[in-house]
């Protein structure tokens, strides 16, 4: 794997027009779409290319998404496996490839420190130097900090405690019970993990996304692909706010191309629970809601695969197609555990897989929410020349997945540039970086 | 054949509440709300509750009218039954939650209704609170809810609004997830 080159340390203080914040697959393609429309940028990097997935990830990750579907533009997937699904290596190997093919002008090892804005754009302080620019994204991921629930504090001393985002392997942990507090692909993920381990392992559940890997032959994300679910813009749905929490779906990318339910982790022994709802009295107590939400996601997966099946219909593709399919409802324990001791030993840890969010520590541009989100319209944040990528919804369904960056980074470098328009043109020598 | 669209009508006033949801998300102050009671007791294992004030939106409201409620126990518990038990009035605001729930859920998705029916069982071990077995909890050992429902929609539509009623009912998180109680006297 070729590094990119790192660019010239810039010395003081430095002008430019755009700076991407943030060298992942969504500041890569912002920036390779800068480069088409000859804006000058820098992206600026806290760590190397690939941070999040060099560092932050588990082990055992692969992308839920297949290899021919895991796009940047300008570049496609070309090895030999389009049905297989990346390894987190393969992910760093791919983004990092990219921003040499479209020699990006990534300066790693600079974290910014804060952004705050000027009479006409922003000042982006980093521990590498400072920068002045008219037009700044944010492409520094939606994933950054473990999402904590406050009854993390109410555990007991002797439950070790671990998030999703810390844990790497089942060698962190020690022999004992484990309590998985999350179902999205992650927490099923890290429960089926634990329990092919050895662990005895409790799965926690609220409301979930629940999909299986193969439908009619082809993979869930195909047909999602194919009958342009995952092109539904951020402003036609009914409920933004909720489409943007979903939780991400039940899969797994796996060789065998299995799907992964609640179904086949009890049939692997992993007991599933309600959602944590406290901790009292040395007992976790989990909700009664269990059914009500295995009920909604079976609903709501059947609504799924029959909306595939009306497009397979409409395109004339059935005949193509396998049969229809419908997977047996969650099943749901007769009498689920409403509580777990935790100081009998049945239990020694808490995996959080409670999901993640944003670190904005540093940006000082008074934009966030009262739940701390930037606010923004499709990338387009609350503030002049200030963008947002990467995050889930963020323009289209698929703007949480790798695929999803090609149609935003193409629409919001086009704001941007309108933007740019609209400003007096900059005094001075224009700089290259 | 002439034939006009008739407006899905629950009597439910689905702009009045997706106006409230706006005006609180802008001013969630007004979305805090107390709800009270007032219980006396009367004789034996009769007690009288009424409910009328609240505080919402900011500022006090009351119900049109005070509401009274008869608690009591039946006879074989050598009581006067002269009103519901206490844990048949909590199935009672189970159901009262989860059907006004149907309802409004209905209209939103535009399901005409014609009847609703839910039949609630809610199973108890005495012993428990006589304080015969330790191990018995007082409470219900689980609530079964079943619903008849006749409307203008598909069996898996009306698994939704039921499923969703239950999402966002009140009653069902109180019951299906702990409180915190404080209980003072002075």
């Amino acid at each position: 794997m070729k590094p990119v080159a790192r660019r010239a340390k810039p010395a003081g203080r430095e002008v430019v027009d755009v700076v991407v914040i943030g060298a992942g697959h969504s500041g890569l393609a912002m920036s390779h779409c800068l480069t088409a429309r000859s804006i000058e940028h820098v992206v600026l990097e806290r760590g190397e290319i690939a941070n999040s997935w060099r560092h932050e990830r588990w082990d055992s990750l692969r992308l839920l998404t297949p290899n021919w579907l895991t796009r940047l533009p300008g570049c496609r997937y070309s090895g030999d496996n389009p049905d297989g699904y990346m390894s987190v290596d393969e992910v760093v190997g791919f983004v990092t490839d990219y921003a040499t093919i479209i020699d990006a002008p990534v300066l790693t090892g600079t974290r910014v420190t804060s952004i705050t804005p000027l009479d006409a754009g922003y000042r982006v302080r980093t521990g590498n130097g400072d920068w002045r620019c008219r037009a700044a994204v944010i492409a520094s991921g939606a994933c950054n900090l473990p999402e904590l629930p406050a009854l993390s504090k109410a555990m007991p001393e002797n439950i070790a405690q671990l998030t999703a985002h810390e844990y790497r392997n089942p060698g962190q942990l020690e022999p004992g019970g484990v309590l998985v507090v999350g179902a999205s692909s992650t927490g099923l993920q890290l429960a089926d993990e634990l329990r092919r381990a050895g662990h005895e392992v409790f799965l926690s559940v609220g409301e979930h996304v629940r999909m299986p890997r193969l439908y009619r032959g082809r993979d869930i994300q195909w047909w999602m692909h194919a009958c342009g679910l995952f092109d539904q813009r951020y402003d036609e749905v009914d409920d933004l706010v909720r489409a943007r929490r979903v939780p991400s779906p039940q899969l797994v990318g796996s060789a065998e191309r299995t799907t992964m339910d609640l179904n086949s982790l009890t049939a692997t022994g992993v007991q599933i629970v309600g959602r944590l709802a406290g901790v009292r009295g040395g007992k976790a107590q989990f909700s009664g809601s269990l059914r009500n939400v295995c009920a909604l996601a079976d609903l709501k997966m059947n609504r799924l695969l029959a909306t595939i099946d009306e497009w397979t219909e409409r395109e004339g593709l059935a005949a193509e197609a396998g049969p229809v399919e419908r997977f047996e409802p969650t099943r749901v324990p007769g009498q689920a555990r409403l509580e777990l001791a935790l100081d009998s030993g049945e239990l020694r840890t808490v995996l959080w897989a409670t999901g993640y969010r944003p670190d904005y520590s540093w940006l000082q541009v008074p934009v966030l929410d009262r739940k701390g989100y930037v606010r923004h319209d499709g990338g387009a944040v609350d503030a002049p020349g200030l963008y947002l990528m990467g995050m889930p919804f963020l323009r289209r369904r698929k703007s949480s997945f790798i695929h999803g960056a090609e149609d935003d980074a193409s629409e919001l470098s086009g704001q941007l540039a309108a933007y740019l328009d609209t400003l007096p043109a900059r005094s001075g020598t224009r700089m290259v970086v | 054949m002439n034939t006009q669209a008739i407006p899905v009508d629950n009597g439910v006033n689905v702009e009045a509440l997706l106006g409230a949801r706006e005006a609180l998300t802008e001013a969630p102050e007004g979305a805090k709300f107390t709800w009270r009671a007032t219980c006396d007791w009367m004789r034996g294992t009769h007690s009288v509750t009424t409910v009328h004030g609240f505080f919402g939106l900011g500022e006090e409201q009351s119900h049109r009218t005070e509401f009274r409620l008869d608690s009591d126990h039946p006879e074989i518990f050598a009581s006067e039954d002269n009103g519901a038990t206490p844990v048949e009035i909590v199935l009672a605001g189970l159901a009262g939650c989860l059907t006004a729930g149907i309802a409004a859920v209905a209209q939103n998705r535009n399901i005409q209704l014609r009847s609703v029916r839910a039949t609630l069982e809610g199973g108890m071990d005495l012993q428990g609170i006589l304080g015969i077995d330790g191990d018995v909890r007082n409470g219900f050992d689980g609530i079964r809810v079943h619903y008849d429902i006749d409307a203008d929609a598909s069996k898996a539509e009306i698994a939704a609004l039921v499923a969703q009623s239950q999402k966002r009912s009140a009653v069902f998180d109180i019951i299906t997830n702990p409180t915190d109680v404080t209980v003072t006297v002075g």
